[in-house]
């Protein structure tokens, strides 16, 4: 099996290209993925779909619809996001929006898992084989990424929020979403500074940059209302402390997005304020199109395993 | 070794620099004859500065090109564990070329130069990334044996003389071991699934095959400037030795997946102790270095579009800092 004359050829570890072929299973053993870099003991959707497994998690009918809306906000998200890597106005944000998409599909897959436990569905069920009027996002997170201001302006509103919201659910009763978003606060924290310090940039740097992100908050400033909207699910989670009413968020929000806006001397848009309707599955045209090409590979070939 | 490479002194510099020149030269062949290191300020010849920083600015473009194959999938990656193994990749690669933008940089050519040269097709890439990805399986392809064929090329030159460049490797290449692993990993899930997946993994195979060995650029024969590297210590293998090793990997390595090599003509020369190869289409690779590649024009355009339409964020970006630091200075 030996391959002959390698000696000089690996250096201290690095190089390897073994890829462990001596143990190497058909199954692909998941201790291989090269996105197991998470440091500490944070939780990954590999330790959430075990404990599913071993049947130490299970999320109610509520909690799962829940986690099923948040999931789906950083799925199309970040299938939005990820269209950048490789078109991004310089390299470091070809690297940047790429690991916020990446944060964001982290997260999604987390909560979706979790959701799915209540079904008996895995996170690629929920991702690839739900019709449009089934999915849960919110309109802002499926607008187009239109230019650079258009993708900081929605991304900007998206990390505010999903601060807000982490943060609060880092203390929730739901130990496993509690779980999620401790881990995903803190990178949503990195993701706030980003898109603010572009805000800022963008409204302080030329005449055409400020023209942008002006517009750009204008085309997504319509799609904020929805994502601090309370209803009946909201409402009976909030009084069971699994989550916040969406609506308690929106004061800390305003504030902070509001302090960024005023040193970038933005004006909040005076737009109007959509009906939304993500969370009852009443979506923009948008989201078909996004699915139909985030889907089409895995609906040639049902039941296949990747 | 190296000082027969001595350039000839310009007879119009003074005595003095002259003797600078002289002791410089010294200085160089001793640090090369010791297999040691030239940094950024150390005196080094004119052509071996012009070798690294073709050789560098090449490499450096090759990732940033070599994204958009992959990029091509992302969005239809078919789990979202591997819509996440690949966006990391292909984030891994633009920083890959961030380094290595950065280690030419040292050599005194700007990134915003090299990338008006790869935009105005002066520059050149690896030529494979000129082939389109058009199945999923292209992703395990292209994990397992460009890749494969990249580590092969890029170990040895973590050693090589010039230190910002051997450094930038060593990163690289830890990197570069995972993106084959989770090619191998792909090709080894499709090769045990459905007949169609099956095929599909052997299909990219037996179109990314012959490219991946021609990565190892022209036969040493046709290889004109690969002596000069290899006394320099920046080459430390020729491109046959690096291709005849990275055969008798894969040939073992095909085993595993349950998928074969399109060449009948592998075997191991017992007397030579190499692995040796059917013929490569060597006509074909000048083709696609000559621009006539299926995605030659596909590629820079897509690198001219992403740099044009990004120009009022990075002009918005200077203009911000400049004004943030006149306010400081009036304050």
């Amino acid at each position: 099996m030996s391959t002959p004359e390698t000696t000089d050829f690996v250096i201290e570890g690095h190089g390897d290209i073994s890829v462990g072929v001596h143990g190497a299973g058909a199954s692909g053993d998941g201790s291989a993925s090269a996105t197991r870099i998470t440091p500490g003991n944070a939780l990954r959707p590999e330790d959430i779909a075990l404990e599913i497994k071993k049947g130490q998690v299970k999320p109610s009918e509520d909690v799962a619809q829940y986690a099923l809306r948040i999931g789906d906000d950083g799925l199309i998200l970040a299938q939005r996001l990820g269209h950048w890597i490789s078109r991004a106005p310089e390299l470091e944000e070809d690297i940047a929006l790429g690991n916020i998409a990446l944060d964001q599909l982290g997260h999604a897959r987390s909560f979706l898992t979790y959701a799915g436990a209540a079904w008996g569905k895995s996170e690629d069920d929920l991702a690839y084989f739900r019709r449009e009027h089934e999915f849960r996002s919110a309109h802002l997170f499926e607008q187009p990424n239109g230019d650079f201001a258009v993708t900081i302006a929605r991304q900007f509103i998206v990390s505010y929020y999903q601060f807000e919201l982490y943060s609060a659910l880092a203390a929730s009763t739901d130990p496993t979403l509690a779980a999620i978003s401790a881990k995903a606060v803190k990178e949503v924290d990195y993701h706030r500074d980003h898109s603010a310090q572009w805000v800022l940039r963008l409204a302080g740097g030329t005449d055409e940059s400020r023209k942008r992100i002006i517009q750009g908050f204008k085309l997504v400033w319509p799609y904020v209302d929805e994502i601090f909207e309370d209803d009946e699910l909201t409402t009976r989670l909030a009084e069971a402390g699994v989550t916040v009413q969406p609506s308690s968020l929106r004061a800390e929000f305003d504030r902070l997005t509001g302090e960024i806006m005023a040193e970038a001397e933005l004006e909040i848009p005076g737009v109007p304020q959509s009906l939304g309707g993500g969370r009852r599955g009443k979506h923009s045209e948008f989201l078909g199109y996004i699915l139909a090409e985030m889907q089409v590979l895995a609906r040639e070939h049902p039941g296949a395993s990747w | 070794m190296a000082s027969q490479n001595l350039q000839s002194v310009p007879a119009e510099l003074s005595p003095e620099e002259q003797e600078r020149e002289a002791a410089g030269q010294a200085y160089f062949d001793r640090i090369i004859s010791e297999d040691s290191r030239i940094e950024p300020r150390d005196w080094m010849p004119a052509a071996y500065r012009k070798t690294l920083l073709r050789q560098i600015s090449q490499h450096a473009h090759s990732e940033i090109i070599g994204m958009q194959p992959e990029a091509n999938w992302i969005t239809r990656a078919p789990s979202l564990k591997r819509k996440s193994i690949l966006m990391a990749k292909v984030q891994d690669e633009a920083g890959h070329g961030l380094y290595l933008y950065s280690a030419a940089e040292t050599l005194g050519q700007s990134r915003d130069q090299m990338m008006e040269d790869l935009i105005a097709g002066k520059a050149r890439y690896s030529s494979i990334f000129n082939y389109p990805t058009i199945s999923w399986a292209d992703m395990g392809a292209i994990g397992w044996l460009v890749d494969g064929a990249a580590i092969c090329n890029q170990v040895p030159l973590c050693r090589a003389s010039y230190g910002p460049y051997g450094r930038a490797m060593v990163r690289i290449c830890k990197e570069e071991s995972f993106h084959q692993r989770q090619g191998f990993e792909i090709l080894l899930e499709l090769s045990n699934g459905t007949p169609a997946q099956k095929q599909m993994a052997q299909d990219a195979v037996n179109r990314w095959y012959a490219p991946s060995l021609m990565m190892f650029g022209p036969p040493d024969e046709d290889s004109p400037n690969s002596k000069q590297s290899m006394a320099w210590n920046i080459k430390r293998f020729s491109n046959d030795e690096l291709r005849s090793r990275f055969v008798g990997m894969m040939v073992e390595q095909v085993r595993v997946l349950g998928l074969t090599l399109p060449d009948k003509d592998i075997r191991f020369n017992e007397e030579t102790k190499k692995w040796e190869h059917g013929p490569l289409d060597w006509n074909e690779f000048k083709e696609v270095l000559a621009g006539r590649g299926p995605c030659n024009s596909q590629r820079i355009e897509r690198r001219r579009e992403a740099h044009e339409n990004g120009a009022w964020v990075r002009e918005a970006a200077v203009a911000y800092t400049r004004k943030q630091a006149q306010k400081e200075n009036a304050a």
